[in-house]
């Protein structure tokens, strides 16, 4: 597994910002004697050592951070342990081993007391399965979280208002979920989970409930909250596409083990494993690649058709290339003439989808 | 289960098959030698008088023992039952004043009327209205009829009673059963714990812990209505726990992410999300609690129940059928009116909810405004407080006379057939079940259970049989067994081809659900009558009523059985080239027969259950002793009887579970 240290060093997005949640050799694992695993097992035993022993591992020495303001997204097939993962992040899943740091204390220290505080105050989560109280209003499953803290009731029912509306569900306050579609429910299920304005957002597959066209739209709707909000997140989802889209960073995860963490492009260009080369096979490259990643070092050029900056996304300014058969000059702020890019560069990467090397240094 | 069919598995392979009926012939020879050689072993056919236990008398001692001298602590257990019936005596009186006797001050001859009870347009009006809020007009109309019917037939006065002791037993049996069911899906050792009680309790026939119940709180209201409590809490433990048991898991996750505290997540998240599974509780000790009502009145409560008894032990058909069709009445509209309030989603959305609570509650409105309406009338017009006498029906005079009718034109075709079967049938059958040498039966059920279960099923079904052996039961234990085999033998019999039937032509089906709902919610008295009216006392009578009562069980898991048959599996066999018949031999039936065992299981419960109350007709097995023991007010008699039923019910339960679960494990559907 990369080094979680080394990874966010070269991330343009966090820079300096302080480390939110961060979880250091966190295993868990189930099964009659999961308690013991560490003496019966000690080290890190594979996957194939615990199932010897009878035990399922669903995490598997995990570690990482995630940044304030970061949306980190955790990523693997059914059964990689995602949803274990993240739950143990919260302690609903109470982890077999390891440390879990919020806000730099240990999370598994944490008093029965303390974590209902801190679940109260700082953390919101939203599920696959929605997860609405069938008994409750809209309005009043959104003031739910508050109601537990004994809000008094005008406040909290103009606080759940405003995040209804935030949603987009002005209107609906009175509606049961029932009568809600799908997507409509979810968008409860956010509105509810950002209630008590948590620190940290968890999502658990949120929109794979939904069919394509909603999906996308609540994404859309996601980033645009986000836009507002700016949350420290960490998002679940099997769905590669939803992953580009909403992350700062992802994890790849398989049999309970994280095996890249890095940004998009980062993932593409320099896959750890052939098994996440394979994941990321069919990613349209355009809109993940960047400039920089496919650029060539300028030569003695002198002649450009144009500009194009070294983190734009080749998606983005392909038309610009295309139209011109002479180079771009490829610019980087502070830094200047970094490289070039031409026609054909971005032509082959267009239309080779098939998984090879993409890197043309 | 899948334990269960391990074992079952591991054990079917440990003997060969070819040897298997060799030990059955061997242990029916057994049965024979021991039988012809029984002067020789007098103890191996009838269990000798002098070894038997006197555990009647340990149990009689035990509760005397627990009545006038334990104490625990603070104070001596008779304080505590009576603290108890003193406090239930209160909301129950309080209740009976509001439905039927009105308000009084002063005692006996001196008490003066200070407020009348609530007449019966108000309490038929307020019913009607709460139904049509639950569900619509047409649920309205129906229970309107069944208490217009209460009203026009007379038995008014009665039915109030029973309703008032209906509506305080139900709120405490779901909050007992409610609260009990918690903290067994909270805390598993408790669960580990209630779990077998709960199973004797559903097994152990009611009159069993009548006879303690009346001898430690004696004979009144109250006494009967803490039976009714203790019958009905069961199954509103077990959907307790069910129903919080499957509130999915991602709910229970949000409420410990919104910070509730343990409480909170009980209660504001984890109870209401399972109000469905919680409603099906509520509705069955509704049930249960009307299914008491007669059995009750044996114990002091009055109302329907005891006119019931009372017509049924002075052979007034008449009258007894007319209160046996009104608790029938009261049953259907209570449960019909408590599934409508089950299956009624949260209120509809209203948007705009600045109106007037008036606007808002009309429902309420109109039950109050019916009450107020009513109660006014009332003073005014006494027809509208109490029905008029004048305008009531009765049809009891008309059915006597048709009954003397019948008997008199048809008295020598009835009893042919009923002597017919008797002679050919009944008694020959219980001369072999009574016939039968008791270590030949125990060995035969412990091979089955070790067959079945291994050392462990063998061990518990020969040591279940043993204790009836031993508590002298065993000859009782022998009618019971034939008197309930045979009728579960033609209950099957008849039930299980309209089943098939039923599941293979839809509307047929339809027809039959309609009647079988309809079955299932009578009371098991409203059987004995009709069959009393025609065929009198004795075994064939009780035999029928226990036939009419437990019919309904092989039908449903019949239909069940066969419905529930993967589709795929039926179009391959059609695509095939089955016809129906090769269809339903070959495909359907194979493939049903665990659930149809399931139903086997069910009917003999039921009928083991009904047995007690067929003993009102005088029939000679352990349903008897209970009934005497009843009638005697001897806590222990009836005590080990009710046990021994109870054994007699697990000893079935346990031998076709497992069966079940090795068939299905087998068919590879477990
Ligand atoms: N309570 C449990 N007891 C035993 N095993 C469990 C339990 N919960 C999860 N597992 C196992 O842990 C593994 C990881 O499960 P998890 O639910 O975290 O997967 P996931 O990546 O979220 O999958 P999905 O995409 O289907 O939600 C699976 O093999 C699962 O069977
Ligand atoms: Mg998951």
């Amino acid at each position: 597994m990369a080094d979680p240290a080394s990874n966010d060093a070269d991330h343009p997005v966090r820079g300096a910002r302080s480390i939110k949640l961060a979880c250091r050799g966190l295993w868990k694992v189930f099964g009659t004697s999961a308690g013991r695993f560490q003496e019966m097992l000690p080290g890190t035993p594979s996957a194939a050592d615990l199932h010897e022993a009878g035990l399922i591992a669903a995490v598997r020495n995990a570690e990482f951070a995630i940044h304030e303001g970061e949306c980190f997204v955790i990523m693997g097939l059914s059964g990689s342990g995602k949803s274990t993962l993240v739950r143990c992040l919260s302690r609903l899943v109470e982890p077999s081993a390891g440390e879990v740091l919020f806000d730099g204390r240990d999370l598994l220290k944490a008093s029965e007391r303390e974590l209902i505080e801190i679940r109260r105050h700082k953390m919101g989560m939203v599920f696959q399965g929605f997860a609405l109280l069938p008994h409750l209003t809209v309005l009043g499953n959104v003031a739910f979280p508050l109601e537990v803290q004994a809000v008094e009731r005008h406040a909290r029912e103009t606080r759940a208002r405003e995040m209804i509306e935030l949603v987009g569900l002005k209107g609906r306050e009175s509606c049961y979920p029932r009568e809600l579609s799908g997507g409509q429910q979810q968008r409860v299920g956010i509105a509810r989970s950002l209630a008590v304005k948590p620190d940290i957002w968890f999502l658990d597959e949120p929109f794979s409930a939904l069919d394509p066209l909603i999906r996308r739209e609540m994404q859309d709707e996601f980033l645009r909250i986000q836009s507002v909000l700016k949350k420290t997140i960490a998002f679940i989802t099997h769905d590669f596409d939803e992953a580009i889209r909403l992350a700062d960073r992802i994890a790849i995860m398989k049999d309970g083990e994280i095996i890249q963490i890095g940004t998009p492009e980062q993932l593409i260009t320099h896959p750890a494993t052939a098994y996440v080369s394979e994941f990321t096979r069919d990613v349209p490259r355009a809109k993940v690649l960047s400039v920089r990643a496919l650029m060539r070092a300028p030569g003695g050029q002198a002649t450009f058709a144009g500009q194009v900056r070294a983190d734009a996304r080749i998606a983005a300014v392909a038309r610009q290339i295309v139209e011109s058969s002479q180079p771009h000059a490829v610019i980087d702020g502070s830094a200047g003439l970094v490289g070039t890019i031409d026609r054909q560069q971005v032509i082959d990467l267009l239309v080779r989808q098939d998984g090879g090397q993409e890197r043309q240094k | 289960m899948t334990a269960g069919a391990a074992v079952a598995a591991r054990s079917s392979t440990a003997t060969p098959r070819s040897i298997e009926p060799w030990i059955w012939a061997a242990i029916a020879l057994l049965a024979v030698c021991l039988h012809l050689g029984r002067a020789a072993v007098p103890w191996a056919a009838t269990f000798p008088a002098e070894w038997t236990l006197p555990a009647q008398t340990w149990v009689s001692r035990f509760v005397k023992w627990l009545y006038q001298d334990a104490s625990l602590g603070l104070f001596t257990f008779q304080e505590l039952t009576r603290g108890i019936a003193w406090v239930l005596q209160w909301p129950l009186e309080a209740a009976k004043s509001l439905l039927s006797t009105g308000f009084e001050r002063g005692m006996g001859q001196q008490a003066v009327l200070i407020w009348p009870p609530l007449s019966w347009v108000g309490v038929t009006g307020v019913l009607t209205v709460m139904s049509c809020y639950a569900r619509d007009w047409r649920l309205g109309l129906l229970v309107c009829g069944c208490f217009l019917y209460i009203a026009v037939f007379g038995q008014w006065h009665s039915a109030m009673i029973t309703l008032s002791s209906i509506v305080i037993a139900v709120p405490l049996g779901v909050a007992g059963g409610l609260l009990l069911g918690i903290l067994a899906f909270r805390h598993p050792m408790f669960e580990r714990a209630i779990t077998p009680v709960m199973d004797l309790m559903q097994t152990v026939p009611v009159f069993a812990y009548l006879v303690p119940i009346l001898v430690l709180f004696g004979f009144n209201p109250v006494a009967a209505m803490i039976a009714t409590i203790i019958y009905a809490l069961p199954p509103m433990v077990r959907n307790t726990t069910l129903a919080l048991r499957r509130v999915p898991t991602e709910i229970v996750e949000f409420g410990r992410m919104a910070g509730c505290s343990r409480r909170q997540l009980t209660w504001r998240v984890m109870v209401p999300a399972a109000r469905s599974g919680l409603m099906i509780g509520v509705n069955q000790v509704i049930m249960l609690s009307l299914n008491m009502v007669i059995i009750a009145s044996m114990i002091g409560a009055g109302g329907l129940g005891r006119d019931v008894l009372t017509a049924l032990r002075s052979l007034d058909f008449g009258a007894g059928l007319e209160a046996s069709i009104a608790i029938t009445l009261l049953a259907i509209a209570l449960d019909r009116l408590s599934q409508a309030f089950a299956a009624r989603p949260p209120s509809a959305s209203s948007p705009d909810e600045f109106r007037p609570a008036w606007r808002r509650h009309p429902y309420l409105l109109a039950a109050t405004s019916v009450v107020a309406a009513s109660w006014l009338l009332g003073w005014l017009i006494p027809a509208v407080q109490q029905y008029p006498e004048e305008l009531q029906i009765t049809t009891g005079a008309l059915i006597n006379e048709t009954m003397k009718w019948l008997n008199v034109n048809f008295f020598d075709v009835i009893e042919a057939l009923k002597a017919w079967v008797l002679l050919n049938l009944m008694v020959p059958i219980k001369r072999l079940f009574v016939a039968l040498p008791w270590v030949a039966v125990v060995a035969a059920l412990a091979y089955a259970g070790w067959r079945l279960g291994r050392w462990r099923l063998a061990l518990l079904v020969a040591a279940l049989a043993g204790f009836i052996a031993v508590t002298g039961q065993w000859e009782k234990a022998m009618q019971t067994l034939y008197l309930c085999g045979l009728a579960t033998l033609v209950a099957c019999a008849l039930g299980i081809p309209v089943g098939i039937l039923a599941a293979r032509h839809e509307r047929l089906n339809r027809v039959v659900q309609v009647i079988i709902d309809t079955l299932q919610t009578l009371p098991a008295f409203a059987y004995l009558m009709p069959v009393v009216m025609l065929f009198r006392v004795g075994d064939f009578t009780a035999m029928l009523a226990v036939i009419a009562y437990a019919i309904v069980f092989p039908i449903r898991y019949t239909i069940f059985g066969i419905r529930q048959i993967d589709p795929t599996l039926v179009e391959a066999a059609v695509a095939s080239g089955c016809t129906r018949r090769q269809l339903l031999w070959k495909v359907q039936l194979p493939l049903a027969i665990p659930e149809i065992m399931l139903g086997v299981n069910q009917t003999i419960l039921m009928a083991l259950s009904m047995l007690v109350i067929t003993a009102l007709v005088g029939t000679r097995e352990l349903g008897q002793e209970v009934y005497i023991a009843l009638a005697k007010a001897d806590v222990g008699r009836g005590v080990v009887a009710g046990i021994c039923i109870a054994f007699m019910a697990i000893i079935a339960d346990r031998l076709i579970q497992p069966w079940v679960a090795a068939h299905r494990h087998r068919l590879g559907i477990a």
